[in-house]
């Protein structure tokens, strides 16, 4: 079954469309990596599959609802981990995890198995304000997680993190490939390489490419998947 | 569930921050103090406790309107209300998790505030529960005020808007410091058109026993109130998605 089909989605401001007669389908259990430079329409994709955005055209649908006409059947299904770290400063580890469980109706139980998860025990009381910035974002991700999305977008996951850090992340996303279906933004194209099963080269808006990161090398005709990207990402705008 | 898990949260962000407690609780009070210094040391009757203390309940809660919009403001420019946007909380659900915290903090501080004007020599009366009640439509009037900041501004406007501008507006249009029936003009016309002295005059009345004045009041706040809300409301609906 496809956890998300997006069919034709469109975002235009003025004259200007950020992103361009999408098309894409992601079946469920899948990791869909969203590659591109920035103002590719990475962002916008993905508020727009939140439900945060309204499309000027087209439509998307998450495990068949549609994020136009239904978008409170779909929020129920989905969670993201935006860009920027987004929890409650004021609130401990285990209550923004707890609030999180709640929103979605879901068992207090789930903060425990999020916490075990993601190795979140040791600060079930602290402040998310004290964490250090790897942590807060490991947090943000737990919030994420704490509802069992069907489909969970990943913006930039692991921006500003140490290798260390990124490198501890990339397990509990691997962790969660095969049950949930997960859209990951990310400007780190080992990252891609390293944890996607298919990848998509957005630019200017446009789908300039799908496929594994193998397939992307050879459509390129490169040898390391950077210089694959680079010339597929660049090609559209050189154009 | 949402709505009191939302409202759960927002309650202890506002108790965690000392600025909350010592604004909310303790500068209605070392008012209150001072002012009654002031007036003992000086022959003229201004600031009785009877006028001064009904007076310095209400404005202690324009303090309500920064902790409102600051929380809100303060989500909107941070990633966590566009992650619990893209849950399935609504506006009204939102809305409503930052409101009802902040009415159990209100009734508390004008207690507090009343309470503290009886040991400084206030006659303790039941009146003094209807004030308290009758400063609930005002509690809701400046909720409003800062809901609607916190969605229009970013959090240092906030805390401009609600923290400087409001609070001596309030203070200016709501007689506190001085008896607005002795102004006459366009001031006192303006004044009353606008909620700030109504609400000061009902919890007056409402110490003063004089029922007949306190609906008068109540309806004026009340209305301001509901009309604030419900904009702040239309707004948060139109900006919680981008078109």
């Amino acid at each position: 079954m496809n956890a998300i089909e997006i069919l034709g989605l469109t975002k235009q401001y003025g004259r200007r469309r950020v992103v361009d007669e999408l098309r894409l389908t992601v079946p469920a259990g899948e990791l869909f990596a969203l590659l591109g430079v920035n103002g590719a329409g990475k962002s916008t994709t993905i508020k727009m599959l939140c439900c945060l955005t309204v499309p000027t055209q087209g439509d998307a649908k998450l495990m068949g609802h549609s994020v136009r006409t239904q978008p409170h059947a779909a929020k129920e299904l989905l969670a993201v981990s935006p860009q920027e770290t987004a929890v409650a400063p004021g609130l401990t580890v285990a209550e923004n995890l707890d609030l999180m469980a709640a929103i979605y109706g879901r068992p207090r139980a789930r903060t425990k198995e999020v916490m075990d998860q993601l190795d979140l025990g040791r600060w079930a009381r602290q402040r998310a304000k004290t964490l250090s910035g790897g942590w807060q974002r490991r947090l943000s991700i737990a919030m994420a997680l704490v509802s069992q999305p069907e489909v969970l977008f990943l913006d930039e996951p692991t921006l500003g993190l140490d290798v260390l850090a990124r490198r501890e992340l990339w397990g509990v996303i691997r962790g969660l490939k095969g049950s949930t279906a997960i859209v990951l933004t990310t400007h780190y194209l080992e990252e891609a390489e390293a944890l996607a099963d298919r990848i998509g080269i957005l630019n200017a808006g446009r789908l300039r490419a799908v496929g594994t990161a193998q397939e992307l090398k050879a459509l390129a005709g490169r040898e390391t998947f950077e210089d694959a990207f680079v010339a597929l990402a660049g090609e559209e705008a050189a154009s | 569930m949402r709505i009191k898990a939302f409202a759960v949260r927002n309650l202890k962000e506002l108790l965690r921050d000392p600025l909350t407690l010592f604004f909310g609780v303790g500068f209605p009070m070392v008012l209150l103090l001072l002012m009654n210094l002031i007036q003992r040391s000086i022959p003229v009757h201004i600031f009785a406790l009877e006028t001064l203390a009904p007076g310095i309940a209400l404005f202690g809660l324009t303090f309500l309107a920064l902790f409102s919009g600051l929380l809100l403001a303060r989500d909107r420019t941070s990633a966590f209300l566009a992650r619990l946007t893209a849950s399935p909380m609504t506006a009204a659900d939102f809305l409503l998790g930052y409101l009802l915290p902040l009415l159990p903090l209100a009734v508390g501080q004008s207690a507090l505030c009343l309470g503290g004007a009886v040991a400084l020599g206030l006659p303790p009366s039941w009146n003094l529960l209807a004030v308290t009640a009758s400063l609930i439509p005002s509690a809701l009037l400046f909720i409003a005020l800062g809901l609607l900041c916190g969605v229009l501004f970013s959090d240092r406007q906030v805390g401009g808007m609600c923290g400087a501008i409001l609070t001596n507006v309030t203070a200016w249009l709501a007689g506190i410091w001085f008896d607005l029936s002795l102004i006459s003009g366009p001031f006192r016309t303006v004044a009353y058109l606008l909620p700030f002295v109504h609400g000061a005059d009902g919890a007056k009345a409402a110490l003063a026993g004089d029922w007949a004045a306190l609906p008068g009041h109540l309806l004026w706040v009340s209305l301001w109130a509901a009309g604030l809300m419900g904009l702040a409301l239309w707004l948060f609906r139109r900006r919680l998605v981008e078109r």
